[in-house]
């Protein structure tokens, strides 16, 4: 592991979401190339050779594997082994991030045989229920989802491809804490919650308090997420708008808005941003928006207002304005189509 | 550590290393390398083989998770020197070039019409989009697919290109 990433490594919520492009989102971050580059060396190497030694091809370092057999057992595990070991979900971030060996855990706790138990899309309590290892593909499928809370539908039809979204999990996606992961700003902006487990209880924390920084969330070493939780509410609309540049690739930009309407008014609203720094949340946006009837210069306004709360980086998808200007135009239509929704002008 | 999993109908039962990846499990421990192994990073799909019926890419799943699971590759879509439809499309419909990605393809292809027997083309491309062909024969490739829809049955096909 190499310096700054070690650093940041070390207390990473621990479970894996989506990575489908590994080397171009570390490069991004303008973190350690060394490792990058060293894979790419030893992958060319390994296909110039007609006989493949082990030692050539691209594997993690050494672990010790263990199964979880229950939420339980994986806790027990957690405590047990301490901060070096990490917990596997769907294995489409963290397994690339070990080749590339910017992530080293000492300990794998397999989650795959909680895929049943833990994954779940249901109604309880005037909320939706999502388990932490519902994969990718379940919450695109969901009737539940595309009719109540659309925001997921919207997002998941864009996020990574179909192959990887039968493996990512919700969980792993969330504990990756990818800037540029999608459903992060989804729950923010429909308000729900992360419920998180330890050997000595659980507890629940809105998502917008999730993340404490890029690749760090509350969840601690001894702990798991478990469950999401998203409020249903009457009068509700919601949409996500993405911009990426190829099929499989990182948004861009990406805005997700909620909206929810009594009377013709606007009750409450939600806007999350994704890739664009700033805050998972625009939460002067939403005030602009709440108590006004939904209309073109209230959505000017609240898109005007998301786009300089927003913090993005220039990279190889963009510039700085480039991605502002994004900001704001998808909060536009993603308010627009929230709206249009919320008032079943929409199915 | 000791796996056990069932490729193709057969069960097998090896002792790997928790790291290995399911791609290397399948052409390294089992000799089963029409699964090829591109990228390495998710990215490319020539390494999709099903797992429990749904395409997964190989070479990020660990052997060790897989273990306990049914996984299908490439060479399990012939059966008793009958080929699948979808392979017979792939040679009908001129669906492949260099062939690296052709093992994942044609594995997507099975999942996907096994789920939807009759895809229209965007369902196709859509259900393709993981996966890479550096030839760019995208074209070809869908049309494969859309043959194998069209001529479900394998043998029956069989002898209508014999004929």
């Amino acid at each position: 592991m190499h310096g700054g990433l070690a650093g940041m490594m070390h207390g990473l919520a621990s479970q894996d979401g989506v990575a489908s492009d590994p080397l171009n989102r570390l490069d991004e971050r303008g973190m350690d190339r060394k490792s990058e580059r060293s894979g790419e060396r030893g992958a060319t190497r390994v296909r110039s050779r007609v006989t493949i030694r082990k030692d050539d091809v691209q594997v993690p370092a050494p672990f010790a594997y263990e199964r979880a057999t229950s939420v339980d057992h994986a806790l027990e595990l957690l405590e047990r082994l301490g901060p070096e070991a990490r917990l596997l979900a769907g294995g489409h971030s963290l397994l690339p991030m070990m080749k590339l060996r910017v992530a080293a855990p000492e300990h794998l706790i397999d989650l795959d045989p909680l895929a049943v138990q833990l994954g779940y899309i249901r109604e309880q309590a005037g909320e939706v229920r999502i388990g932490a290892m519902t994969r990718h593909r379940e919450i695109l499928a969901s009737d539940l989802l595309a009719r109540r809370l659309t925001m997921f539908t919207d997002a998941e039809r864009l996020i990574a491809d179909p192959l990887v979204r039968n493996r990512g999990t919700i969980g792993g996606a969330l504990c990756q804490a990818d800037p540029a992961e999608d459903l992060s700003s989804v729950i923010a902006a429909l308000q729900g919650r992360a419920v998180i487990r330890s050997r000595s209880g659980e507890r629940e924390v809105a998502m917008r308090e999730f993340h404490v920084g890029p690749y760090e969330t509350v969840v601690g070493e001894a702990e798991m997420l478990i469950e999401v939780r998203v409020p249903l509410r009457e009068g509700a609309g919601s949409a996500y708008e993405k911009v990426k540049r190829r099929a499989g690739d990182w948004a861009v930009a990406a805005v997700g808005a909620a909206l929810w309407l009594s009377g013709g008014t606007i009750e409450g609203a939600g806007i999350g941003t994704t890739a664009v720094g700033g805050g998972v949340t625009s939460e002067r946006a939403e005030a602009a928006l709440v108590g006004e009837r939904p209309a073109e210069e209230v959505f000017d306004r609240a898109a005007e207002i998301a786009a300089e709360d927003c913090d993005p980086v220039a990279d190889q998808r963009g510039s700085v304005d480039y991605k502002r200007h994004l900001t704001a135009e998808l909060t536009r239509r993603a308010l627009r189509r929230a709206a249009a929704r919320a008032l079943g002008a929409e199915a | 550590m000791q796996i056990t999993m069932t490729v193709n109908g057969e069960e097998y039962t090896r002792e790997v290393e928790p790291r290995m990846l399911l791609t290397h499990f399948l052409r390294d421990e089992l000799g089963l390398t029409g699964t090829h192994w591109g990228c390495d990073t998710s990215n490319c799909g020539t390494c999709s083989v099903l797992m429990d019926g749904d395409p997964v890419k190989s070479c990020t799943v660990l052997a060790a998770t897989a273990s306990g699971h049914q996984i299908r590759t490439v060479e399990g879509l012939e059966v008793d020197g009958v080929l699948d439809p979808v392979q017979q499309g792939f040679s009908e419909m001129h669906g492949l070039q260099c062939g690296f990605c052709t093992p994942g393809m044609m594995m997507t292809a099975r999942a996907l019409l096994d789920e939807n027997p009759n895809p229209t083309e965007a369902e196709i491309r859509e259900a393709i989009s993981g996966q890479i062909c550096r030839c760019t024969g995208y074209a070809t490739i869908v049309r494969s697919i859309r043959w194998a829809a069209d001529h479900p049955a394998a043998a029956t096909h069989t002898e209508e290109v014999a004929s």
